[in-house]
């Protein structure tokens, strides 16, 4: 099996660098890390996730789509897309690969969303186990193995380098250019790795999150549950959960006239905002409580009531850590899922 | 007094205040699922406080502004108020929006909040279980124990508190507290001073250039209370549902300072709440510190009926011309 030193990485994220633009995950700060360009003398983190997710690479929090001229009574279409350039994401965990294919149901279905496709036609996953997960960490609950995150290339991480494979065709192209900057060694040395991460994954402190009382099938008897007036009473009604959550895809289109031309533009949108699916005639969401209901159906049982029973959540925890109040998704199907509630 | 001594108290006085009907809710905080993830809540019954009710080193969170809503409900609410946030209180109650007939205040001795992002910045993480011992928290996590020194992993509000006293209160447990001196409250504003005015722009374009725009910043301040933002309302022009350029972020940020100005406690809950990690406190205490100098020593929140200096004309007030003047220096 090929592995990559620890020693290597700075030549092969370089060889990288030379065909596509490569993101890696940076330290601002310690204990805070996020996705950077790498450019020689960048320092990849050894942290475990990044604040936000992989996400924003593909589903960017702005984007323009569109823009419109009028020029002698015509309408010209401004083309202001820019999403074919080839790149890589390394460093991808497990929970945010898992996450591309929550958000591929959403873009990818038809009709497709073009410039998402793009840009999953263009990146390369380079995707990394997990050798300290957080006690936030419960991607285990949703059937997502930490020790084999996937991607078109995964990277086990032994501590002193990782163990390269290709999982896709797009992965084993980018490789074989890279052939001599890997080494080869014994496939026992991956396995032993990835047992330690399971390991650690068994005995997490949320683990055993049950999800019995979720999935398709289940708006009738949680829509109406009283637990979420004093789940949600404390939510401040930011956008945080949703803007670092890997899985949120909401988002809003408008068009912002800038004086010489109309641009339309895409951004995200949280359903925890008082504006959030406001419309001609009112808003079918008054309270932060049925916003924030909204957050956790959509995840736990309207996602996979059209998905297969597919969960839309990935258990990385981004919102146990982020949430200025502590509320979250976890504390939610605790207390939803408690086997005595009353109907 | 040590946290355990004064959740005591206010365990016992909640449940005697709940049961001579003096009041019929109890704001504070309630347990998480690990020992550092409390959570803003009400409760109704003695048998809720005992169940989830708690009072520890991480109760940071401000429940001032959640007064607003409550003092609006039927009854009396019993509020527990560590010193920052009776001044958020105070200060609520000097602009009418709370009705401090339906809140009972009992002010909180504060031994300083700890951040547990400060722990995993020491490289702590895997957070199993924290417990004070002495003047160290001894951190359990899933790869063993860790400790560390309990000022280290305190909030930098609390590093550089600006009291232990409560301007508003209907009864304290324990003894009432003094103020502290403010120089290490802006020793990093002094810093910031000291630069270019190139360097500062740089330094806080860096810091907001992080902004995810999630509005957490603003949704805690108990000074930002404004029923419709002018950043949330399509019809200001200025709605910013998205950046329209890189600038605009930091515009928010700017906006946002100025409309607290001479209204912020300094109770340093933007910090404390902002996923990536932007010092916002520093505005408002940029803010703060150029009051003081230019009007002398204002504290929002100190005095409830006071008039903060930027509402309140006086012949000795700095005039305008000051901008260009401290411009050039």
């Amino acid at each position: 099996m090929k592995y990559l030193p620890l020693a290597g990485l700075n030549a092969f994220l370089e060889r990288a660098a030379q065909s596509r633009k490569v993101y890696v995950p940076v330290d601002e700060e310690p204990g805070k890390s996020s996705y950077r360009l790498w450019t020689p003398g960048t320092v990849v983190s050894r942290g475990l996730n990044t604040t936000r997710s992989a996400k924003d690479f593909f589903f960017p929090q702005t984007e323009n789509l569109a823009g419109f001229r009028i020029e002698d009574k015509k309408i010209r279409v401004l083309d202001p897309r820019r999403e074919t350039e080839d790149f890589a994401v390394f460093g991808v965990r497990a929970c945010d690969a898992a996450s591309f294919g929550i958000l591929d149901k959403v873009f990818l279905s038809e009709p497709e969303d073009t410039y998402y496709k793009n840009r999953r036609e263009h990146g390369l996953i380079l995707t990394m186990t997990c050798r300290r997960p957080a006690e936030t960490c419960f991607c285990s609950v949703f059937g997502i193995d930490a020790a084999n995150p996937g991607g078109d290339v995964s990277f086990t991480d032994d501590g002193s380098g990782w163990y390269v494979e290709a999982h896709t065709e797009k992965g084993s192209a980018f490789l074989s250019g890279m052939e001599e900057l890997l080494e080869d060694r014994d496939p026992s040395g991956a396995e032993e790795a990835r047992n330690k991460t399971r390991e650690i994954m068994a005995r997490l402190p949320l683990a055993g999150l049950k999800t019995d009382a979720f999935g398709g099938g289940k708006t009738k008897a949680l829509f109406d549950r009283p637990e979420w007036a004093e789940l949600s009473e404390a939510c401040v009604g930011c956008g945080t959960c949703t803007f670092v959550c890997p899985t949120c895809q909401c988002y809003d289109i408008r068009d912002f006239d800038t004086g010489r031309e109309i641009r339309r533009f895409r951004c995200w949108d949280s359903c925890m905002y008082s504006d959030f699916t406001k419309m001609a005639g009112g808003n079918p969401r008054l309270t932060q409580k049925e916003r924030f209901r909204q957050r956790f159906m959509h995840k736990l049982v309207y996602f996979p009531e059209n998905n297969d029973g597919e969960f839309g959540c990935v258990g990385c925890g981004r919102c146990l850590r982020s949430c200025p109040i502590h509320m979250n998704i976890v504390k939610v199907m605790k207390r939803l899922g408690e086997d005595d509630h009353e109907q | 007094m040590r946290y355990d001594e004064i959740f005591a108290a206010m365990l016992k006085r909640a449940k005697e205040l709940l049961a001579d009907g003096t009041v019929n809710r109890v704001i504070g905080w309630k347990r998480g699922e690990f020992s550092y993830d409390v959570t803003p809540a009400v409760f109704e019954t003695p048998e809720e406080l005992d169940a989830g009710f708690v009072y520890d080193a991480f109760c940071g969170a401000n429940v001032s502004k959640y007064l607003i809503r409550e003092s609006e409900k039927p009854g009396r609410i019993l509020c527990f108020l560590k010193p920052c946030d009776s001044f958020s209180f105070n200060q609520l109650l000097t602009e009418h929006r709370i009705r401090r007939e339906n809140v009972y205040a009992v002010g909180i001795p504060c031994e300083g909040m700890a951040d547990v992002k400060r722990i995993r910045a020491a490289g702590i993480d895997g957070i199993t279980g924290i417990r004070e011992e002495g003047e160290r928290f001894i951190v359990s996590t899933l790869y063993g124990e860790e400790s560390m020194d309990r000022r280290e992993a305190l909030a930098e509000r609390c590093l550089c508190c600006k009291s232990k006293r409560h301007p508003v209160f209907d009864e304290l447990i324990g003894d009432e507290g003094e103020d502290a001196p403010d120089d290490a409250r802006f020793a990093e504003v002094a810093r910031l001073e000291t630069m270019t005015a190139e360097e500062r722009f740089d330094f806080w374009r860096g810091e907001l250039s992080r902004c995810i725009r999630c509005n957490a910043c603003r949704n805690v301040c108990p000074a930002c209370t404004c029923e419709n933002c002018v950043f949330d309302n399509p019809a200001s022009g200025i709605s910013q549902k998205a950046a329209a350029d890189s600038f605009e972020e930091s515009m928010y940020h700017i906006i946002r300072a100025f409309h607290v100005a001479g209204r912020c406690t300094d109770c340093g809950e933007c910090s404390r709440v902002c996923p990536e990690n932007i010092p916002l406190h520093l505005l408002n205490r940029k803010f703060i510190k150029d009051i003081d100098e230019l009007y002398g020593a204002y504290r929002a929140g100190d005095k409830a009926d006071a008039r903060n200096p930027l509402v309140n004309f006086t012949e000795g007030d700095a005039e305008a011309r000051i901008v260009h003047e401290r411009g050039k220096a």
